[in-house]
């Protein structure tokens, strides 16, 4: 694979995938210190949201320690380069939500969907476009369709005004050639000006091997996290795949031992639990699951006493997609009724 | 003379042709026209069954509202010609019901305030959204033990449920759910939350709903609340099913629901759009069940 003199952008995800691994509760100190280190590396877009995107706050996605508001204010104000994104889920976050993020100073909004239900996206994608935003389409859990059903749903995103659109590997399942058959297939038939971007998550350990083919692919954008803080077994590890890039010759404007740093003086010490393909992640990854299931599954887990693994594999028979968290509680409470437990 | 209450459906699409097919059932409501903006599949099932049609939209039925004794109009149309709708057969003294999220009149949750509006012969009442009354009514059994400070559903849908109306505007879908879970739900502060699911075969409505009370539960009451108030609704919606719970952790109350519909017009998969049709019917039937024993007076017509 020769990628020598190719440019990507990176996106961090550490403070916004990364909540959902610290339940959200990550400080505004933290949040602070590791957006100005990150800007500091040479980070140009950082993501900043609950982890479920504008307006997760709640019972079912938990509640973070600050609002949204909050964490654009504190981290905003002291960026000198990096610009702040944030993720919005029609159906979770609206258009009020959206222009709140906005007012802060909000620069990219991603708006997210189930990779079949682009649809839904249609008035805050146009809204964000409208506004003169940099406008991202997010198609997650993008394993479960072809690359022409793909392609289908980035068209009408691309009609409605994204200038970048995202095949996001929510389950961490896909293989380089299925990341690179998808890019591929976006980049021939997409606007040659709209951008491509990869989100991948490592619990099959594949992340910068995919996000290495979506580059080869044509994706010019790539989501990551420093010390992969993320859902799952976490997002591309940033650091790593920086030091890959640099011996590839591919540009991108980081500088290397400073986020290196970054991922072990200040993310590395604030994790709940250390960020590694155990048998639950590995199990999102082997049998497609939404990767921010993890940790809800082994909380229910520890409460009915029905394995989590047993749970997330009965989820990806189900079909279930991002949002459905309020299904594995459910779930956990039959299963554990068929197998006789009673539940507390 | 029948005690029957005589009524227009305007909208022939999916929702308008099931909720002929349920009223055409009922001892309450005789269904009499279909109204369309144009010849369509709607309006030629609607023929089939013998309904009178207009294809030309409301105002090829007003001149026949008084002869033919409508009084009650259901809009399963969309909210952009509600109002112009509703204003048109109110003026003749036609209750309207309202399915689009245009919500002009009050929130109607059949089990929890219907009674109220009938009583009070509210001209236009809105059946809020299909989460919405699928969730309100357990919000309202657990508040009405005791005070909920927060109230929260999930509502999780098939794909091959959800119109374009509603994924064109699906903000008006949480907004909506959220201020009828307040204003009728009894939460003093709502949140909704609308997952697609694109599953096949097609995955059943499911909710859950999650209240936060402001002292710990009553679990008893709550429990013998959320069951009598499964009940009511299962009068009007047979496959409305509580799946789990209600759970208990600390002050949260957590239930887990599924709809299944009748499978009349629309699939069994879809009872978000099945219990939207069936709460509409019902809310027609108890004016005219009031109107029938005397409680309230129907708009006189000369």
């Amino acid at each position: 694979m020769d990628l020598t003199g190719k440019k990507v952008t990176l996106h961090d995800m550490s403070l916004r995938d990364g909540m959902h691994a610290k339940q959200h509760q990550i400080s505004l100190d933290e949040m602070v210190s590791i957006a100005t280190a990150l800007d500091e590396a040479g980070m140009p877009l950082i993501e900043v949201t609950h982890g479920d995107g504008l307006g997760g706050t709640s019972v079912n996605y938990g509640f973070p320690a600050h609002s949204d508001e909050e964490y654009f204010s504190a981290v905003i104000p002291k960026m000198k380069n990096a610009k702040i994104s944030a993720l919005l889920l029609p159906g979770i976050g609206t258009i009020d939500h959206l222009k709140m993020a906005v007012d802060h100073g909000v620069s990219t909004i991603r708006v997210a969907t189930h990779c079949t239900e682009a649809d839904v996206s249609e008035q805050h994608i146009g809204m964000a476009a409208k506004m003169g935003l940099d406008t991202v389409g997010f198609l997650m859990m993008a394993h479960k369709v072809s690359a022409r059903d793909l392609l289908t749903q980035a068209k009408l995103m691309e009609s409605y005004g994204a200038n970048c659109l995202y095949c996001t590997d929510s389950a961490g399942y896909m293989l380089p050639a299925e990341v690179n058959e998808k890019i591929g297939l976006l980049r021939r038939e997409l606007n040659p000006k709209t951008e491509l971007g990869f989100h991948g998550h490592h619990n099959l350990g594949m992340g910068i091997a995919n996000s290495l083919a979506a580059i080869e692919a044509g994706a010019n954008r790539i989501d990551g996290s420093v010390a992969g803080l993320g859902a799952g077994a976490g997002n591309t590890p940033l650091e790593v795949f920086v030091a890959v890039l640099h011996r590839m010759g591919v540009e991108d404007g980081i500088d290397l031992y400073k986020i290196m740093d970054v991922a072990e003086d200040l993310v590395t010490p604030m994790m709940d639990q250390i960020i590694r393909i155990d048998r639950d992640a590995l199990t999102l990854g082997y049998a497609g699951v939404y990767s921010s299931f993890l940790l809800f599954a082994q909380r229910a887990e520890k409460k009915y006493g029905v394995s989590a693994r047993d749970i997330l594999v009965e989820l990806g028979r189900r079909g279930t997609v991002g949002g459905q968290e309020d299904m594995i509680e459910d779930l956990a409470l039959t299963m554990a009724k068929d197998l006789g437990l009673s539940p507390e | 003379m029948s005690k029957k209450l005589r009524a227009a459906i305007i909208g022939p699409g999916n929702i308008g042709t099931d909720l002929l097919m349920k009223a055409m059932r009922s001892e309450w409501i005789e269904p009499v026209w279909m109204v369309g903006i144009e010849e369509s599949e709607g309006i030629r099932r609607a023929r089939e069954f013998g309904m009178k049609v207009s294809t030309t939209g409301v105002d090829g039925l007003v001149p026949y509202l008084i002869e033919d004794d409508i009084r009650i109009a259901f809009d399963a149309t969309s909210a952009y010609v509600h109002a112009d709708n509703s204003k048109k057969v109110n003026d003749l003294g036609v209750i309207m019901i309202d399915l689009t999220p245009a919500a002009i009149g009050p929130f109607c949750v059949p089990p929890v305030n219907l009674q109220q509006h009938a009583r009070q012969l509210e001209m236009n009442v809105n059946m809020v959204t299909c989460g919405g009354q699928a969730t309100i009514p357990m919000v309202a059994a657990v508040s009405q033990v005791q005070s909920v400070t927060y109230g929260e559903i999930v509502a999780t849908v098939a794909s091959k449920s959800i119109g374009p109306g509603t994924r064109k505007n699906i903000d008006e879908f949480t907004r909506t759910t959220a201020a009828g879970i307040e204003q009728v739900g009894g939460a003093q502060k709502g949140k909704a939350i609308i997952v697609v699911n694109p599953a096949e075969p097609p995955l059943m409505m499911r909710d859950t709903i999650h209240c936060l009370t402001e002292t710990e539960p009553d679990q008893a009451a709550i429990i013998a609340s959320v069951h009598a108030m499964v009940e009511k609704v299962q009068q009007y919606v047979p496959g409305y099913q509580l799946v789990n719970g209600p759970i208990f952790d600390g002050n949260r109350v957590t239930i887990f629901m599924e709809v299944q519909g009748l499978g009349d017009f629309l699939p069994k998969y879809a009872g978000n759009l099945d219990i939207m049709t069936a709460a509409g019917l019902r809310t027609a039937e108890l004016f005219a069940e009031e109107a029938a024993s005397g409680t309230i007076q129907l708009p006189a017509r000369g």
